[in-house]
């Protein structure tokens, strides 16, 4: 499969009056074309200024690109675009979604011209057949009566309604890469369901790629065929949905699935939370950013940063246990599927 | 068993929203709590379960119904009962960023019931303080800090302190962990088992998050639209959800598991909640209930034990 986006080595750092805030601490990831790729991880650890990054939507100042590189579509480097040239990639190339459905639409405007807008400015169409358009994308997306919908302001919709509009606006240009920061989170469970098995739909109709951000490991499990773990800054592990479930190596990932309750087992014991909070990142600790909270930590963990080890081609983790010299740890996890 | 210490009946609270226009938040719900166990009241935004809490509480009047607490009807109460009532329960807010005042330091916003109780002062209070912090898994420093200084989950446990402060029988906690990173709500949850352990304290847990309200509760209500569909124990709701909007709503949740989650079932519920202010007649889930009769247009089902601690609101059950 050939590659549609390849984040190497990305630092972003913002500066404030306390000192330089490290976001992004030298993240790598690829995403296949087709493939649904999650980044998993809490907030502050780096998702969405990565994915902003990628749509170069990050303000500079106060943010600062420090190092790495984005190749899309096997073309030159996102970063090294100008303005100009990277508008004509953003909307048309890449789509965005945002969390928030309620304030990421223009309540003064109607759905319809909304939706038009970008084929109006990246295809050249008329405003007429521009507004045609709007009204067939609503009926991909399922928004019933959608030639008066086009003609409704954003206030006229619900919660559910405004997001199926956000993702046709995303979908106009026929993008080849969708980028979906937290799409779900402000929507209720049906009406989530609704919304990535419309994500799954459209995906495999038109071809498209998704980076989906979420922190809802069900999400994950639902939609994604790869993932990343974030933590701090760094991607702690990264491996198909199924290896990250039934195979996690990183403490980390242990933790998460620890501290979840499952809906279908009787688990009546204590959840295993994660003890202490995540490090500041105005002063990030020299070795694991994870070590103080780690249950495994060894004296290295806190000196020196973990490499990135292999399991298979697709899996891998940074951690000082996958060392050969590490002591073997048992992660006391009942892991999903075939364990259960 | 124990005795219920809490008696909802019939409750509705119904709000003005202009041109003669009534928004029937709650609209009619009966249930009760035994004395020790925790309820989870569960339900898309909108469906009412944050403003049941409030009028439980007593923050909102009833427009009708009544709420008894250990027998006494809470919004019949003068000052004076009041005040032992507000002692007796507390409650939890969701967010931990807007339920803390910014200009107090954490000592004060955990003694300030200690003082308009009257129940310590000067050295003694400096030391329930503590000690409340300590019960939270905070420390004696942390008093003299101002809630910015803090992060969510610590927030949310200087909240539970606040609460706690008094010597409450009866917590109301409204979504206390959604404002929270994942790793952190397992944090909170433990320490409200724990607490609920140690203090025998009994528990109305609102959440949408179906998965941690199942851990952590004895019975589970399941509102719709402003009223009380089904409530049975967490286990059996689960092994056996009855109401079609029970059944639609666990089989969206998605679980962690790919495997899982690509062989299941899942039910599709098309549509959305309509509006609380013209509520559909008879059944309120008929417009998007795949089981949907004739009847339920007519006629308002009502709900019923159909098994022991097993209470359903359909006409197939019926």
């Amino acid at each position: 499969m050939a590659n549609l986006l390849e984040v190497k080595d990305l630092e972003v750092s913002f500066k404030t009056h306390g000192g330089e805030v490290q976001a992004v601490r030298g993240v790598t990831f690829s995403l296949n074309k087709g493939e649904v790729l999650a980044v998993v991880g809490e907030s502050g650890s780096g998702k969405s200024v990565t994915a902003q990054t990628i749509m170069r939507l990050i303000a500079c100042p106060p943010a600062v690109i420090k190092n790495g590189s984005i190749r899309f579509d096997d073309r030159t480097d996102i970063l090294s675009l100008t303005d100009k040239q990277m508008e004509a990639v953003r909307g048309s190339e890449i789509g965005m979604i945002f969390q928030d459905p309620m304030t990421s639409l223009n309540p003064t405007m109607t759905v319809g011209r909304q939706i038009a807008e970008g084929l109006i400015k990246h295809q050249a169409l008329s405003k007429s057949a521009g507004l045609d358009k709007a009204v067939e994308l609503l009926q991909l997306v399922g928004i019933a009566n959608a030639k008066e919908r086009a003609n409704q302001y954003p206030h006229q919709f619900s919660g559910g309604m405004r997001q199926r509009v956000v993702i046709a606006i995303a979908l106009a240009c026929n993008p080849k890469l969708l980028i979906a920061d937290e799409p779900t989170t402000a929507l209720d469970v049906t009406v989530q369901a609704q919304i990535l098995d419309l994500l799954k739909e459209l995906c495999d109709k038109l071809g498209s790629s998704i980076l989906m951000i979420t922190h809802d490991l069900g999400v994950v499990a639902n939609i994604a065929d790869k993932v990343i773990v974030m933590y701090a800054g760094k991607v702690v592990e990264r491996g198909t949905a199924r290896e990250l479930f039934y195979d996690p190596k990183h403490p980390y990932t242990w933790g998460l699935l620890r501290s979840i309750p499952r809906l279908d087992t009787d688990d009546t014991m204590d959840l295993i939370p994660i003890e202490g909070t995540p490090p500041n990142l105005l002063n990030p600790p020299q070795g694991c950013a994870f070590a103080a909270r780690c249950p495994y930590a060894m004296d290295i963990c806190t000196t020196r940063q973990p490499e990135e080890t292999a399991v298979s081609e697709s899996h891998a983790a940074s951690c000082w246990l996958m060392h050969s010299q590490a002591p073997k740890v048992d992660h006391g996890l009942m892991l999903g599927g075939a364990n259960r | 068993m124990s005795e219920p210490i809490l008696q909802v009946n019939g409750l509705k609270r119904h709000f003005n929203v202009g041109r003669g226009q009534v928004l029937r938040a709650v609209d009619g719900v009966t249930f009760e709590i035994r004395k020790g166990e925790t309820l989870g009241l569960v339900g898309e935004s909108g469906c009412g379960k944050s403003t049941i809490g409030r009028t439980i509480i007593r923050l909102y009047d009833a427009t009708a119904g009544e709420v008894l607490f250990k027998g006494r009807n809470v919004h019949q109460m003068n000052r004076k009962e009041m005040r032992q009532f507000n002692r007796e329960m507390q409650m939890i807010f969701q967010d931990p960023y807007a339920s803390l005042n910014p200009r107090m330091m954490v000592g004060d916003i955990i003694g300030e019931g200690l003082d308009i109780h009257g129940l310590a002062s000067g050295k003694e209070r400096r030391k329930r303080i503590v000690s409340l912090l300590e019960t939270v898994g905070l420390t004696a420093e942390h008093a003299n800090r101002y809630p910015y200084e803090f992060s969510g989950g610590q927030r949310q446990r200087v909240g539970i302190a606040r609460a706690l402060a008094i010597e409450p029988e009866f917590i109301i906690a409204d979504e206390p962990i959604s404002a929270l990173d994942v790793s952190i709500r397992a944090q909170v949850v433990n320490l409200m088992k724990r607490l609920q352990r140690e203090r025998g304290l009994t528990y109305l847990f609102i959440a949408h998050d179906l998965a941690m309200v199942k851990h952590i509760s004895d019975n589970i209500g399941v509102m719709y639209l402003g009223s009380l569909v089904e409530k049975a124990s967490s286990q059996r709701l689960h092994e056996n959800p009855l109401h079609p909007y029970t059944e639609a709503l666990l089989s969206a949740i998605p679980i962690p598991d790919p495997q899982v989650e690509k062989e299941r079932q899942r039910i599709i519920l098309s549509g959305e909640i309509p509006s609380p202010i013209s509520p559909p007649s008879g059944c309120r889930f008929r417009t998007r209930c795949p089981k949907a009769m004739p009847e339920c247009a007519l006629l308002e089902p009502e709900l019923r034990e159909v098994e022991p601690n097993h209470f359903v609101a359909c006409h197939l059950y019926h």
